[in-house]
């Protein structure tokens, strides 16, 4: 029975919570990854861009609620997305073709594309926090628990309960439908086969007449989609809160580099290492070890590796790592 | 002279802008506004001095100037006694444990051949450290955080005057650029970039939440000043008199002495704040023309001439025999120096060290939309783009304030659109300065004052 608890408490704390976070992040990797792969640059307004998406869905949210529109015991959020992944896509076409496409054309370093992805970056934390304010929005409704610790030990009668949270749920089965679908399109469909010729290698891609701006426009559809279901899914379990997206940026960007820039298979993996990386570096094992160890054994200490403070130290430390002795990520992915 | 004439007027038209505030807000405020643009001066040389002479992109300056900061605690602030007593044992302890980790790491990297053995060896004994150091470490970090924790709690520095610790600053941070140069300088730009993001963010959650360093978030105040203070400046004897024979004419007019008693008080305590600005202005006004003097040297010299030649053709460079590796590693060393006497002398203009306040927007990115704006590679250009960037850094929520009352002066006070918008008149910084920022990419990518390469 000890075992079985030790398990349960293990499970609980750490493997949820990872593969939900994990999801989020994977979600936001594949975005950067994407960027990287067909537009060739890094984009350091992924975080900025995230939150833009996620505040329409903010906004919407708050506005059906005022209608009464809702989905019962699934978050109202879910009802928005598709409105917010419009505007967060027509927002992207709108940057792409006054900033972006000027230097694409020009086929600029990616230095020059980096930095002017932080002016997009300023631009677009302007405009969240003039439109919806840098406060912290909590906008989840509906049902909060599928699983709560006390049904759970009343039906198993362990000592040790599994809380399952509807936003980690809803996070881990839509970021699953999300990338099938999206490794389906890229593999499956003809579009994506340009698409994925087009990142490889861009001026065979055009000779065997691969439209280009086609290419582009469907990369920022999917960026949009990705970014924006990115951004609601985390605002949703965690809350809304733009200073946080920006800071979410860092771990994104440490997930897409680990799993290998450029290959999306690699992102997504990437996302769960960086996520699992975290909490169970962060976690305090003392409740686990105790349940497993004789109890005149008992730890004093929290048996934690790392306070909790470190936790996004955890994830770019573990990006240094890889950077060291595999650059080009646990998937292969460009070269660098 | 001609070639320098538009640089006379862009810095003549800047000066005229902070005396515009001096006149319109307060000679206070613009003090303050020109002392952060040379401490931003400071910094933008340091960033410069990467990007603009060898091409290093350098997303960490955050974390340089953080640990310039955390440089004028350790040097200047008194060591807490008893805090050394009860903990200091065991923070050398850890110390030299972190010291041997990465010596046996080095000697085993050097003494075996690579092989799975090897790395999980490397693995084991890091996480054996990092176990050994948690043990060793926590007792004394409990002790030390409970000394006095409302006021100390912390190990305190070595009581050393406060201009040291720009020096030591400055050495800090290039140990830490000579850390971060050897793991990350071999990636390509974009990666670099996000890999020194990234180890900057690093290093500021290790300040922010290592209590028995500096206090962490809970900051230190009232740190040590190479300046006088307002309320001794306001007893000494010459500076009253001083501020009463300025203000003699206009003390004069008034009739009663208690009136003219007041009066000249209220003189002296504004005199006495503006006195103390000024002190610190010339302190960095002489340290940015010493950096812009040898910076400027340095540029027209053999050695700068070996970097941009580095900048411009890598492979040709190497062809003539020049050590890329090497170059970049000392630019980079010496760039991040700069960042961080830049780090350390902002920390002792405001007085107190705050870790909390330290984000990549504020510290890394602005500073590199004043190199872009400024003119990569030139000095007096980067230089001019720490002056108008913090200029309208600061002065752009005044101003956009200024433009949603004119604009939306026919609508009512109470109105939800003017309102909203007054509210968030801060905001409007951002995107001032994104919008500039991508102007200035697009139309002038060389940036205000383009790079000059004189002849020889």
């Amino acid at each position: 029975m000890d075992f079985l608890n030790a398990i349960i408490v293990l499970f609980n704390f750490t493997v949820i919570p990872a593969l939900a976070y994990g999801s989020q992040l994977a979600l936001g990797a594949i975005f950067v990854t994407l960027i990287y792969a067909v537009l060739r640059f890094a984009n350091f307004a992924t975080g900025d861009m995230m939150s833009f998406g996620t505040m329409f869905a903010v906004i919407l949210t708050y506005y059906f609620q005022s209608l009464g529109f809702g989905l019962g015991f699934l978050p109202t959020a879910l009802l928005t997305i598709p409105f917010a992944i419009l505007m967060m896509i027509l927002y992207m076409l709108i940057i792409d073709k006054f900033v972006f496409s000027y230097y694409r054309i020009k086929k600029s370093p990616p230095v020059q594309f980096a930095m002017v992805s932080v002016g997009v970056m300023f631009v677009t934390q302007a405009l969240i926090r003039i439109i919806i304010g840098p406060s912290d929005r909590r906008f989840l409704d509906g049902e909060k628990f599928i699983i709560k610790a006390t049904e759970f030990k009343e039906m198993t009668g362990l000592a040790e309960g599994i809380t399952l949270k509807s936003t980690q749920a809803i996070t881990i089965i839509v970021t699953l439908v999300v990338v099938s679908i999206m490794f389906w399109f890229l593999n499956r469909t003809k579009t994506g086969t340009s698409m994925r010729a087009y990142s490889d290698n861009e001026d065979l891609a055009l000779l065997s007449g691969i439209d280009p701006k086609r290419v582009v426009l469907i990369t920022w559809v999917i960026a949009g989609i990705l970014a924006t279901i990115g951004g609601v899914l985390y605002g949703l379990d965690k809350s809304y809160r733009p200073f946080v997206y920006f800071n979410n940026m860092l771990p994104i960007f440490a997930a897409a580099i680990v799993g290998g820039i450029g290959n999306p298979y690699g992102a997504f993996f990437g996302g769960y290492v960086i996520a699992f990386a975290e909490i169970l570096l962060t976690y305090s094992y003392k409740k686990f070890v105790a349940y497993l160890l004789p109890s005149s054994m008992e730890p004093n200490s929290l048996m934690q590796l790392l306070s909790t403070d470190y936790k996004f130290v955890v994830s770019f430390s573990i990006l240094v790592i890889v950077l060291l002795i595999r650059p080009s990520g646990i998937f292969k992915g460009k070269t660098i | 002279m001609r070639n320098y004439e538009n640089v006379i007027y862009a810095y003549i038209i800047m000066l005229l802008l902070i005396i515009c505030v001096g006149l319109f807000q307060s000679w206070s405020i613009a003090l303050t506004i020109l002392n952060y643009c040379l401490i931003s001066a400071v910094m933008t040389i340091g960033a410069n001095i990467q990007w603009g002479y060898a091409g290093l992109i350098n997303f960490g300056i955050m974390g340089y100037t953080a640990l310039g900061g955390l440089a004028v605690v350790l040097v200047s602030v008194d060591p807490v006694k008893k805090a050394w007593q009860v903990g200091g044992l065991n923070i050398l302890g850890s110390i030299w444990i972190i010291v041997a980790i990465v010596f046996i790491t080095r000697f085993i990297l050097k003494r075996f051949e690579k092989s799975l053995i090897r790395n999980y060896s490397i693995a084991f004994l890091i996480i054996a450290g990092v176990i050994l150091i948690r043990v060793t470490a926590t007792p004394g970090i409990e002790a030390i955080e409970s000394v006095d924790p409302a006021v100390s709690g912390f190990l305190g520095g070595m009581g050393l005057p406060v201009l040291m610790s720009w020096i030591m600053g400055a050495f800090l941070a290039g140990a830490l650029a000579f850390i971060v140069g050897k793991i990350a300088l071999g990636l390509r730009a974009d990666y670099l970039a996000i890999a020194t993001l990234l180890i900057a963010e690093i290093i500021v959650s290790i300040i922010k939440h290592e209590e028995w360093l500096a206090r962490g978030v809970k900051n230190v105040i009232g740190l040590k000043r190479p300046a006088p203070y307002e309320v001794e400046l306001q007893k000494t004897q010459w500076f009253r008199d001083f501020i009463e024979k300025i203000y003699s004419n206009k003390l004069e007019l008034i009739n009663t002495i208690a009136q003219k008693k007041i009066i000249l008080n209220q003189l002296i305590i504004d005199a006495s704040s503006i006195f103390v600005k000024l002190c610190f202005t010339s302190l960095f006004l002489s340290v940015v023309i010493i950096l812009l003097i040898v910076t400027q040297k340095a540029l027209y010299s053999p050695w700068g001439r070996k970097m941009r030649a580095i900048r411009d053709n890598e492979e040709a460079a190497s062809a003539m025999g020049k050590n890329i590796v090497k170059e970049h590693l000392f630019i980079f060393i010496l760039g991040s120096a700069i960042v961080g006497l830049a780090g350390a002398m902002m920390v002792t203009n405001d007085g107190l060290f705050t870790p909390g306040s330290y984000r990549p927007m504020r510290y890394t990115f602005v500073i590199w939309v004043m190199v872009i704006v400024g003119g990569t590679g030139n000095n007096f250009g980067a230089i001019l783009g720490g002056f108008v960037v913090w200029f309208l850094w600061v002065e752009a929520a005044p101003i956009s304030l200024f433009l949603i009352d004119l604009f939306t002066a026919h609508l009512p006070e109470t109105n939800m659109i003017r309102s909203h918008l007054v509210e968030s008149a801060p905001y409007f910084r951002f995107l001032l300065i994104g919008i500039g920022l991508l102007l200035i990419m697009r139309y002038r990518p060389q940036g205000i004052i383009p790079e000059k390469i004189i002849k020889q």
